[in-house]
């Protein structure tokens, strides 16, 4: 049974409450999806979590977060198929990906592959515009320009059991067979674990079709259907932890470990229908999370984290330039975090300290060995006056880079490279209007943050340009939040949650590539690119309880992004001039829509998303136009309780009218699928 | 009610705007750039490579006769052809009356009629880079090995024969490592091999393949990186070396085929080189590693003194406007020197028009990464 909790679709910032919402979300087992996960968070995240999550449709975390306003995600198509993220249009590298609260980290390119995140033991998904506006974090957290949380399901326990044991299959198209365990044991009465691990296996081939027509008559001009090939994969995940309470705290441990062996199923140009590279990733961490509450007024946290990731990638295909690249990094990460109220529940202050090590080894020729020490500080302060709510931050980031410089003599010399970037950010909102059921927000932000050039743009050999300097944002954001929650029980429209965002963002010093010298194809990487963005970001949520225990509920998010190149202001000469075309990939308008019922063991769902007409190219020519695209997925689930076992069946058709659509030019998506999942808990 | 029939209109134009259309047949786009003008020569085709795993290599034409600039010809001259030209073109060539482009990354010679670009057939050679033709067969450069699962095996290229006729191929001969620019002067074919998938140990050899027996007959040491190789009517084979991009620049190379040895070396950069009479205009962007920009140039190489005898051809200083010239043609009648600018690889790209005496004549915009000219 699905209830909604008015309370828990108030966010604490709302109500001006610190509400313990741990104890508030579940309601009979169910979470209730919520704007809030942070009690004071100033401006609320969007998330998904729960029923909502589950009945998405989504096999990966990247298929999820299509559903929020502002982030697009550039998939490349099936379920082995890169799928990266960029938040209000910033690009990838300016978003920070979190794990159970820290930061999954790539040094070498500064992108996470979301599609190598699946859902199976995510519990809830988290996205905020600038930072998680919540200060009592590490300093990390106060330095990308928009975050995606990634929260992990902790063990829960129906009452008076010390095991709970979900066992899961997934089967469907592309030849899936991803089946998943999940154990949690209450260990004693402060101490919890679990492990979960979750195979996947998929062919990854789907039939996809390209046509065109005469322009003059719309007669067919040719039509082919083929076979998506090398699209396979294998991948084992494993992760376990350990969950503690203590006296006014609680800590964590987890190991987390994820082997995948895939194919890279590649461009489809004319004449080249398959291609052979393949992709080898392992990825391991260890980290640990400790929070405690010391006297009345300070309270802090440690972290720890350490990481250790491989890849190769292999071309096998020896008509073309044989590849096999293997690298390697790790990442030792520690941070504390300390807070102080200046006046409980008026007043906080909070000082943070990070220390960061990272190295990438590789088996590229006169490869520069780098390593990279990272500090950050950040001082921060929140206050609760009266409606007013404000925040404010700085972080000072402290990067020194060793690398080696291979002289074509072959001799090497070490090169050091020190940065440090002082970056503020202000968070304000007010309580408009605030009644019993109604409460409008207004709130505001600022900031300004960057994106260290990663590893490959410093230093990969050729490429690489080693007096890079970070790439800039500064975002300024202007929303409200209209919230109305009938209190009633009875009444048939139960709630509503509006909010609406503008924003600017202006991205300086941007890192592009850019071509070098004479020869192929050759590149150089530099900080050339400057991008303004102008958008906006609406979304709707409504609940209805409609009569014979049906529950209704309904999303609505629409993203409006003007973001314009404005790198080359020579390049003016006709309409394919680059300045200020919309950049790459970027569509005007894009939205989503849900809409989820419930009655009694029965879910449904139908969702949809939208996304606009694009360009390849910042020169939005007619050659360099991308058609728009939208999927309708529907989803049915039935659960069933048998004494203490509990079986639940879901049942999903993806892309209802089997559109025939490209995300990224010549990567052709999959048209209509299925999915079948079953699970048994116990 | 009023009110109604306004929001009914813009729901309908927001539905409209919003929805897919079929894919059409792209339609060549006209320009007018210049006056017309009448010569033996009636045109030319403009082969634009586009970038790696875009699928856009397209080709343009231009008619003297009425000025007219047509791009992205291709489609509707084919318009039953999946996926179109293909993906990153390499060079274009006509041989009597069939247009030749080398795609590859499409691992394909697209064969056309040269007069309508209705494609006849293809020849399908992987890894295909360039062209030249020789008494009805044409000969093909390209960088694939034979397919062996051994990661030590470094692969050598092969000049590819092939019948102008049944489109097949029938010889075969293995050559040195990447093999790129070829020239066929007295039943001998020169590969310039340039070794780029072994960076640092680039090739270095200048392979001579005997034409009726198409086996190697001798390999000359030259420098590293070699890419173009063009003769003149004295027998001077003029070789480009594009260096190794840090310590040794690019460089040009005179190999005479009688004395069988090098004859000169002249110290200019080269991108890309075409002949015209006895003058070798050449087009570069040596990088600088001081400025961190390239610095384009256009130069002339007279073949007879051996020697760089014209700076930059463009007098009028509209060169300033281009980004990165990046391929070359001359006119063989009114001496009009075409250059194209490459601008950043993805972006749209640009063609420029000299007269002889260097003045910017007309210019117009082109596909991505535009590069090989061929005149008819």
């Amino acid at each position: 049974m699905l209830l909604i909790a008015p309370a828990a679709t108030l966010p604490a910032a709302a109500t001006g409450v610190e509400s313990r919402l741990d104890s508030m979300q579940y309601l009979n087992e169910v979470v209730v999806e919520r704007r809030s996960t942070s009690r004071d968070a100033v401006i609320p995240a969007q998330s998904l979590g729960g029923k909502k999550l589950e009945s998405l449709s989504a096999l990966s975390v990247a298929d999820a977060i299509r559903y929020f306003s502002g982030a697009q995600i550039k998939d490349y198509g099936g379920v082995g198929g890169i799928k990266s993220i960029d938040i209000r249009s910033m690009g990838t590298n300016h978003v920070g990906v979190f794990y159970d609260g820290l930061q999954l980290g790539n040094a070498q390119n500064g992108q996470i592959d979301l599609g190598k995140f699946s859902l199976d033991n995510i519990e809830e998904i988290s996205m905020y515009n600038g930072q998680k506006s919540n200060i009592f974090q590490p300093a990390k957290d106060f330095g990308a320009a928009g975050t995606i949380y990634l929260r992990t399901r902790r063990p829960r326990f129906a009452e008076g059991r010390r095991t709970h044991v979900k066992l899961t299959m997934r089967t469907g198209s592309f030849g899936l067979a991803n089946p998943s365990l999940l154990v949690e044991q209450k260990l004693s009465e402060s101490v919890t674990a679990n492990v979960s691990a979750e195979y996947t296996y998929a062919t990854g081939r789907y039939r996809f079709r390209y046509r065109k027509v005469f322009s003059a008559d719309g007669t067919l001009a040719w039509d082919t259907t083929a076979t998506r090939h090398n699209g396979d994969i294998h991948s084992l995940r494993v992760e376990a932890g350990l969950f503690g309470r203590l006296d006014g705290g609680n800590w964590n441990l987890k190991a987390y470990y994820y082997d995948s062996d895939k194919g890279i199923p590649g461009a489809i140009v004319n004449n080249v229908w398959k291609n052979s590279q393949r992709q080898w990733d392992r990825n391991f961490f260890v980290q640990g999370h400790m929070q405690k509450l010391v006297g009345e007024r300070y309270r802090f946290q440690a972290n720890v984290k350490y990481a250790h990731d491989y890849m190769r990638y292999l071309n096998p295909d020896t008509t073309l330039m044989y590849i096999d690249n293997r690298f390697w990094q790790k990442e030792l990460y520690v941070a504390t975090a300390h807070n102080y109220a200046i006046i409980p529940d008026v007043w906080d202050a909070n000082l943070s300290a990070d220390y960061q090590w990272n190295s990438l080894n590789a088996t590229l020729r006169d490869f520069a060995h780098p390593t990279r020490h990272t500090a950050w500080a950040a001082l921060a302060t929140a206050a609760q006056l009266g409606r007013l709510k404000l925040q404010a931050s700085l972080l000072g980031t402290f990067v020194s880079d060793r690398a080696q410089a291979v002289a074509a003599t072959g001799e090497s010399r070490r090169r050091n490279a020190s940065r440090h970037e002082w970056t503020p950010a202000a968070f304000v909102s007010y309580s408009a209007v605030a009644s019993e059921h109604n409460v409008l927000n207004l709130r505001a932000f600022a900031k300004r943050s960057f994106r260290m050039p990663t590893f490959n743009d410093l230093y990969y050999t050729d490429l690489g340009n080693a007096s890079l300097r970070p790439e800039k944002v500064n975002q300024y954001d202007l929303g409200l939040q209209y919230i109305f929650a009938s209190g009633n029980n009875g009444a048939l429209f139960h709630g509503l949650n509006l909010s609406a965002d503008g924003y600017y963002n202006h991205v300086t010093d941007k890192i592009i590539a850019v071509p070098k010298g004479n020869g192929q194809y050759r590149w150089m990487m530099m900080n050339l690119g400057q991008v303004r963005i102008w958008g906006a970001d609406i979304t709707a949520q409504a609940n209805f309880r409609l009569p014979g225990e049906v529950y209704v509920d309904a999303q609505l998010t629409y993203t409006y992004q003007l973001a314009r190149d404005f790198s080359d202001p020579t390049d003016v000469a006709d309409e394919a001039g680059t300045y200020k075309g919309q950049i790459a990939y970027i569509p005007r308008h894009s939205g989503s829509a849900v809409l989820h019922g419930a009655w009694r063991s029965v879910d449904l769902n139908y969702s949809f998303i939208y996304v606009g007409e694009r360009y390849d190219n910042s020169s939005n020519i007619r050659a360099n136009y991308v058609q728009p695209w939208y999927t309708h997925d529907l989803s049915a689930g039935y659960s069933l309780r048998l004494g203490t076992v509990k079986l639940k069946a879901q049942v999903e058709v993806n892309n209802l009218l089997n559109q025939q659509y490209e995300v990224i030019r010549n990567y052709p998506m999959p048209g209509r699928n299925y999915k079948l999942t079953l699970s048994m808990e116990m | 009610m009023n009110d109604w029939r306004i929001l009914h209109i813009v729901l309908l134009l927001v539905a409209l705007a919003a929805c897919r259309h079929d894919d059409e047949i792209f339609i060549p786009e006209r320009v007018e750039v210049s006056k017309p003008e009448y010569s033996a020569v009636a045109g030319f085709y403009l082969l634009n490579e586009g970038n790696m795993g875009s699928n856009k290599c397209t080709l343009d034409r231009y008619d003297y006769s009425t000025g007219i600039y047509t791009r992205n010809i291709y489609g509707s001259a084919n318009p039953s052809v999946p996926k179109e030209l293909g993906d990153v073109g390499n060079d274009l060539a006509i041989y009597g009356s069939r247009l030749y482009a080398v795609v590859n990354c499409s691992n394909k010679i697209e064969v056309m009629d040269a007069a309508s670009c209705v494609r006849i057939g293809q020849i399908d050679i992987p890894n295909c880079r360039y062209i030249r033709f020789h008494e009805g067969f044409a000969y093909v450069t390209s960088y694939a090995g034979p397919v062996v699962i051994d990661p030590e095996y470094e692969q050598l290229g092969f000049v590819a024969k092939i019948d102008t006729l049944s489109l097949r191929e029938v010889a075969r001969c293995t050559v040195g490592f990447q093999p790129d620019g070829l020239e066929i002067v007295d039943d001998k074919i020169y590969v310039a091999n340039s070794g780029g998938y072994r960076v640092p140990n680039y090739e270095r050899r200048l392979s001579v393949i005997d034409l009726p027996s198409m086996t190697v007959v001798e390999e000359v040491d030259i420098d590293i990186n070699l890419q173009h190789v063009q003769c003149d009517r004295y027998g001077g084979l003029w070789i480009s070396s594009r260096g190794d991009y840090v310590e040794s620049s690019s460089k040009l190379f005179c190999y005479d085929v009688r004395k069988r040895r090098i004859v000169a070396e002249v110290d200019v950069p080269v991108s890309n080189m075409v002949l015209q009479g006895d003058s070798l205009y050449i087009v570069s962007n040596a990088w600088s590693n001081v400025t961190m920009s390239d610095e384009p140039s256009y130069s002339i190489v007279d073949v007879v003194q051996k020697r760089v005898v014209c700076d930059n051809f463009i007098t009028d200083g509209t060169d300033a406007a281009i980004r990165k010239p990046y391929g070359i043609a001359v006119n063989p009648i009114t001496k009009d020197i075409l250059v194209t600018d490459a601008r950043n690889y993805v972006n749209p790209g640009y063609l420029y028009c000299y007269g002889s005496d260097g003045v910017l004549r007309w210019s117009v915009r082109t596909g991505d990464i535009p590069a090989h000219i061929t005149f008819f």
